[in-house]
């Protein structure tokens, strides 16, 4: 626990250090959703339709975008070897790490959610749904995308296949979590996608942790 | 700073042989290394010394053979293994956002260290008043000291150096001897990969050019 | 069964079963391609477009198969360090994409005249398509890396990861089908009668044996890569 903490501040002490980069991922949210309304025009009813799919779409392109540095940092500069050889166990550390990443791209992408949401016309009515969805989801992204995170270390072009690698696999997370936006809008009951973005989270949480730690393990070999 | 000996320990590698990309860099190397003893591993450019330090930190894998701590397996727990030994290889895992002193405690941390064991460390490789400068402000051999300054957080036994002696001035050279010197004295045990002079008036040498064997591994149909 | 770990040794039986898989591939191809494509009955409701389901449902079982046996052989290669388990996942890779990718073609081909349009977010085919990033994923993420041993094993991760993912993925697309386009005429909807189902099996073990000699033709090609590499190290070795 020790370790996990000392870690966990760590990070994060490094994040608002290097605030830009979070900075970035926003700007890259907002960005993104704004060539979305150029892209199918000013309409407002057009706009309030597509909504939900596009705040999510964009929240999680910003998230993708700031996994690469997740764990290279470390590796690039040694601290990864001195973390695993420092007595922590590798799953622990991978959670600690994974915490901070979404404690920071996380919290703050559900900061601008509603701000993204407004400009793009979402009915009232799916906010509540916007931010549930989105907090029941994003941890989901950061776990998935620390595994894809520690398996594309001291690979070539490791954004780009980060990228490959991880949309795919946040296909699920994005069909359950927009459809709790638009459920919402459309007035029907949104127990359902919680439930199964609950239970991918919980899956989530079981799996991945070990998976980025062998992914680590393998990584400093 | 804790003062008390270390327990007497054995560490010792038996028949050991490693690959690294499809070929063997070493095989059929044993050595043997008890509490106070040096061992200093010499060999031309690509003789397997930094590999065989990785190996015996357990961040990479034997292709064949053991390597035993106190007759225990050290894969068999890797977390245990970590905490009982420093590191300092190619790469000084120093953040460049953190100040030396916030670098150093967070190893501490890790490690179950207090903060007057940081300071100690500064002051024994005289790094004192650059405490509160940031890592990306340090020139290469003060991040070097940095690394060194951590063996000293943690009490551990087993010390694993790859070319310690670069980029040090002559008052850091002369501090790592005492360093080292004291470590040993203590009941501590080193293991220096070094092509340059000597750091220890008196140490075991293994001459890796004696277990280079260039053998394809992989046998073809 | 860890003495088939062996590359000598399974190369052996390899190259044993090799001339027979060719051989009752081709048979099946020569016996079923004409009973699927113009012996068989037409489909009542759907006429001679059915044809293309003989193609289309082999080509999307081997396209899953396959990820399977790489998931298998990948689980193989990091539990027990055996480096042909890993050759065969990545040896498969390229050949499941094929399938997959000629499941998806003829999945739009069927697609035209029974929807009237080339690409419907039809459950199957969705996953279909997944399936085949998932494919392109694996495929760049072991040609990535200039450690060929790290790229090995994040490759055999991957394909772990991705074989947990799949059912996940596909129950996912199944919902959100249902959700968007409640009544369609989905690719699900082919009743086979025995008539068909003769053909159908035929070309199941037509694809069946092409894919074994195909691996067989790739793993050579394979070892004999891990060979040239490894000459190429000793001679840089021996400078």
């Amino acid at each position: 626990m020790n370790g996990f903490n000392a870690i966990l501040r760590r990070d994060l002490t490094l994040a608002i250090r290097n605030q830009g980069e979070v900075m970035m991922v926003i700007a890259f949210f907002a960005i993104a959703a704004t060539l979305f309304a150029f892209g199918v025009g000013p309409e407002a009813n057009v706009q309030s339709r597509i909504a939900s799919g596009v705040v999510w779409t964009t929240a999680l392109l910003a998230a993708l975008l700031s996994l690469e540095r997740l764990f290279a940092v470390d590796y690039d500069d040694g601290t990864l070897d001195q973390l695993l050889l420092s007595g922590v166990e590798p799953v622990v550390l991978v959670l600690a790490k994974t915490l901070a990443h979404w404690l920071t791209t996380g919290v703050a992408l559900l900061i601008a959610a509603p701000a993204v949401a407004l400009g793009l016309q979402l009915p009232a009515t799916g906010y509540g749904a916007l931010m549930i969805s989105l907090l029941l989801g994003t941890p989901i992204l950061s776990l998935l995308g620390a595994v894809g995170a520690a398996i594309v270390l001291g690979a070539r072009r490791g954004g780009v296949l980060l990228s490959l690698l991880l949309l795919p696999l946040y296909i699920p997370v994005l069909i359950f979590g927009a459809a709790a936006v638009e459920g919402a809008v459309l007035g029907m009951t949104t127990t359902a996608p919680y439930a199964v973005l609950g239970g991918l989270l919980i899956l989530a949480l079981t799996l991945c942790p070990w998976a980025a730690a062998t992914a680590l393990k393998h990584a400093v070999e | 700073m804790t003062i008390e000996n270390f327990p007497t320990a054995v560490f010792c590698g038996e028949n050991l042989s490693c690959r690294r990309g499809g070929r063997s860099v070493f095989t059929g190397l044993s050595f043997r290394v008890t509490s106070g003893e040096a061992l200093v591993l010499r060999g031309p450019n690509g003789s397997g010394k930094t590999t065989l330090l990785r190996l015996m930190a357990g961040l990479a894998r034997t292709a064949s053979g053991t390597l035993t701590w106190n007759s225990g397996d050290i894969r068999d727990d890797g977390p245990a293994h970590g905490a009982r030994l420093g590191f300092a290889g190619h790469l000084d895992a120093v953040k460049p956002a953190l100040t030396v002193q916030e670098n150093l405690s967070f190893w501490a941390e890790l490690r179950g260290a207090n903060q007057a064991d940081v300071t100690q460390a500064l002051e024994i490789f005289s790094m004192a008043h650059l405490a509160n400068l940031p890592g990306r402000v340090l020139s290469a051999g003060q991040k070097h000291r940095v690394a060194l300054a951590r063996l000293l957080l943690g009490n551990t036994q087993l010390w694993l150096l790859d070319e310690p002696a670069n980029t040090l001035d002559d008052i850091a050279l002369n501090a790592l001897r005492n360093v080292l010197g004291e470590h040993l004295q203590r009941g501590g045990i080193a293991v220096i990969a070094s092509h340059g002079d000597a750091l220890l008036a008196q140490a075991n040498t293994l001459d890796l050019r004696h277990f280079i064997q260039n053998k394809p591994i992989m046998a073809a149909a | 069964m860890h003495k088939f770990a062996n590359p000598t040794f399974f190369m052996k039986i390899a190259n044993g079963i090799f001339p027979w898989a060719t051989g009752i591939s081709i048979l099946c191809f020569a016996v079923g391609l004409p009973l699927a494509l113009i012996i068989s009955p037409p489909d009542y409701q759907q006429g001679d477009t059915v044809r293309i389901m003989y193609v289309h449902v082999p080509a999307a079982w081997m396209g899953l198969m396959v990820y399977g046996v790489m998931a298998a052989s990948s689980a193989v290669f990091l539990i027990w360090r055996h480096t042909i388990a890993h050759l065969v996942a990545r040896a498969s890779a390229p050949i499941g994409a094929v399938f997959t990718a000629l499941c998806l073609v003829t999945g739009m081909l069927w697609g035209e005249p029974m929807w009237g349009t080339w690409w419907v977010w039809d459950a199957r085919l969705t996953s279909m398509l997944i399936l085949f990033f998932l494919y392109l994923g694996y495929i760049a993420l072991g040609d990535s890396f200039e450690d060929q041993e790290r790229g090995d094993k994040a490759a055999a991760l991957l394909a772990l990861v991705g074989s947990v993912n799949l059912p996940i993925v596909h129950f996912s697309v199944e919902w959100w089908n249902t959700l968007h386009q409640p009544a369609i005429f989905g690719l699900k909807g082919f009743s086979v009668n025995a008539a068909m189902l003769q053909p159908l099996l035929l070309m199941v073990a037509a694809f069946q044996f092409y894919y074994i000699a195909v691996l067989v033709i790739r793993l050579r090609a394979e070892l004999l890569s891990a060979k040239i590499r490894t000459a190429r190290f000793n001679l840089a070795a021996a400078e």
